[in-house]
């Protein structure tokens, strides 16, 4: 039903431009993986060569373990999901849907019944002789999730088929994506700069940047355990403090910066003397009236912004940075007014000291 | 017509109109009536223009029609015509494809204006440079000799060989920028949809390309067609001892002839031919106007 997907020290080239740098993974079969990362990251360009719209310069790719350098995509047991879907605009629905079969040399009547069936695990039904000018946003999307699913792929490529969904459709379509996905077990490869669709959806996340293959873990590892400031960075937000590190013991750093030094966890590849900055995400801030005996740093609050089950609250430190903290919606204790004077505080368990490796951008 | 008010405001916007009014009814409307009703009169002596035998009759038609040498030549003119087409898009739509999906666009740009620098030169020269390149002592015959592929000289103009040569160099750029355009138009991801659901390149065209680029087709059809058909020049230069144009023939009932009322009567066939050639494509491609018209 599905096959693993292997690139082997894939490298790709264009011209002088590395997009895709020694990309080492193995996606398991029935697998639901994302690729994370900003634009211009290469992710399209492993989605690519997955699909045999390119061949790597360097490394392989093999899928079921054979190696799939050489054989085109419409030879390769992969189907593609394209950013603006691709539809055919000028056949029907059913079409589009049995576009593949009829390749295969499928009746008229067997592809009729194979998008029908296809029409209903993809929830639209009556759709199947409609134009596709008259379909919605996210009817498309399933029109072409239907389409792909027609070939019967062992693997699934799937590039930000959701980014031009409005909000809502798209958390829905989150939702819908993982059940076709768990229904069919063929593996999904999915390809975002978006993080919660990633984190939402994925078995496991590999996070690119530059071409290079960042951190592969499932996505609670992935957001508590960043393996570098990129990953740190990019993946949900992050107070940021530069410094250097003074000692080290058990996992355990002392962290000098201008505000003061402070503890952390040691993350990887991480030395003395190497430049390194502090990482601890906003839910694991507090503001307290007095200052903490460790890490703490005196703020006052600049703004609220109201998010509903959350609130986020932006402070100024002594530098004029911006800090913030993220405090559960609590009706019985409003939070902080504007210009309050207060105290950032975080626990040196929650905090990290991260390798500056990539680069800090967001996409 | 709002957005034109709006955009340039009432004074401009009268100016343009009347010049389009006077472009079409000046240069086409009415000299396209006066040949009509040319048509419908006889053919007389000056003293008896505006006299009693000058009446309004079929005779122009009834001449072409009881004439089976003028019949043949329309035909042939059809056929040719439609050959011509048919040459010009089997040509054209590689051609197009691969300039519009494979060359790099700076590359293409090079490439049309290779194409179109010949433009600049003048049919009657362009015409006679295909009628000495086919010569029997010519490039082309030498060439082929040179290379080994004929033993002994072929004459290349018989029949409507030439012609035929002769009106698909002329006309084939009216054929490739249609459907270049509607190429072009084309999302690239659609052909790589293609091929990623199993397509290979034959089913791709078929079912993708073609069907999204058939109002330029439709478009280069109608107008290689109606150029060939229309074309005086290169059937008189490229011409054969047996090959003749229907316009050589309105040429010499006007011109030899001075009949100008049969004249314009084989005119007016011609017009209704290249209408019905027109509704025939649109009908077999199930193309509207305003899609050729773009």
């Amino acid at each position: 039903m599905s096959e693993d997907v292997q690139l082997s020290q894939v490298c790709m080239d264009f011209g002088n431009f590395r997009a895709v740098n020694k990309v080492d993974v193995t996606i398991k079969a029935g697998e639901f993986f994302s690729f994370l990362g900003p634009s211009g990251c290469g992710k399209t360009t492993i989605l690519r060569l997955i699909s045999g719209f390119m061949d790597p310069t360097e490394g392989a790719v093999k899928i079921g373990g054979v190696d799939m350098r050489g054989i085109r995509p419409n030879n390769r047991p992969t189907a593609l999901i394209f950013q603006n879907l691709a539809l055919f605009p000028l056949m029907p629905v059913w079409e589009n849907i049995s576009f593949g079969l009829e390749v295969r040399g499928a009746s008229k009547e067997q592809r009729r019944a194979k998008a029908e069936e296809l029409l209903q695990l993809v929830d639209l039904h009556d759709s199947a002789d409609k134009r596709i000018s008259q379909l919605s946003g996210g009817q498309k999307q399933r029109v072409a999730i239907a389409r792909a699913l027609a070939v019967e792929p062992k693997v699934m490529l799937l590039d930000e088929p959701l980014s031009a969904l409005d909000l809502k459709l798209r958390q829905h379509m989150r939702a819908e994506l993982r059940a076709i996905q768990k229904r069919t077990g063929v593996t999904f490869i999915y390809i975002t700069h978006d993080q919660g669709e990633a984190l939402a959806m994925s078995d496991r996340v590999g996070v690119m940047s530059q071409g290079v293959l960042q951190q592969v873990a499932v996505p609670n590892e992935i957001y508590n355990n960043p393996v570098n400031g990129f990953v740190a960075s990019f993946v949900g937000e992050n107070n940021v403090f530069e410094g250097t590190v003074t000692d080290e013991k058990a996992g355990k750093a002392k962290f000098e910066t201008a505000f003061g030094t402070f503890g952390a966890r040691l993350g990887p590849n991480i030395n003395k003397k190497s430049s390194a900055r502090l990482y601890v995400r906003p839910e694991f801030c507090e503001l307290k009236a007095t200052a903490g005996k460790d890490n703490s740093i005196p703020v006052k609050v600049s703004e609220i912004a109201f998010e509903g089950n959350f609130i986020n609250v932006f402070c100024e430190d002594a530098k004029g940075l911006t800090r913030m903290v993220q405090m559960q919606n609590d009706p019985s204790s409003p939070p902080p007014k504007p210009g309050t004077k207060s105290h950032l505080v975080f626990d040196s368990a929650r905090a990290v000291v991260l390798a500056e490796t990539g680069v800090d951008r967001k996409a | 017509m709002q957005e034109m008010l709006r955009r340039y405001g009432y004074g401009l916007t009268f100016i343009m109109s009347l010049l389009v009014a006077f472009w079409l009814l000046a240069m086409v409307v009415v000299p396209n009536i006066i040949l009509l009703e040319f048509s419908f009169r006889p053919y007389l002596p000056m003293v008896d223009v505006g006299g009693p035998k000058d009446v309004y009759s079929f005779n122009n038609y009834l001449t072409f029609f009881t004439s089976p040498i003028h019949i043949e030549v329309f035909f042939k003119t059809v056929i040719y015509s439609s050959l011509v087409t048919g040459i010009c898009l089997i040509i054209t739509y590689p051609l197009a494809y691969i300039l519009s999906k494979v060359v790099k666009p700076t590359d293409a740009a090079t490439i049309f204006l290779m194409l179109l620098v010949p433009l600049w030169v003048s049919e009657i020269l362009r015409s006679f440079a295909w009628f000495i390149i086919l010569g029997n002592t010519g490039p082309l015959n030498a060439l082929l000799l040179y290379v080994g592929l004929i033993e002994k000289p072929v004459r290349w103009i018989v029949n409507y060989q030439g012609v035929i040569f002769g009106l698909v160099y002329a006309y084939i750029l009216f054929m490739l920028f249609p459907i270049y355009n509607a190429i072009s138009a084309l999302d690239t991801n659609q052909i790589e949809a293609s091929k990623d659901l199993g397509a290979g390149t034959i089913r791709t065209h078929w079912r993708v390309v073609i069907p999204h680029s058939k109002p330029g087709i439709a478009s280069g059809c109608v107008m290689v067609f109606m150029l060939s058909a229309g074309s005086v020049i290169v059937p008189s230069t490229l011409a054969s001892t047996n090959s003749r144009w229907f316009t050589e023939v309105i040429q010499q009932w006007m011109f030899e002839g001075l009949d100008w009322q049969v004249g314009s009567a084989y005119a007016f066939l011609l017009l209704v031919l290249c209408i019905m050639f027109v509704s025939i494509v649109m009908r077999v491609l199930n193309v509207r106007l305003v899609d050729i018209a773009k």
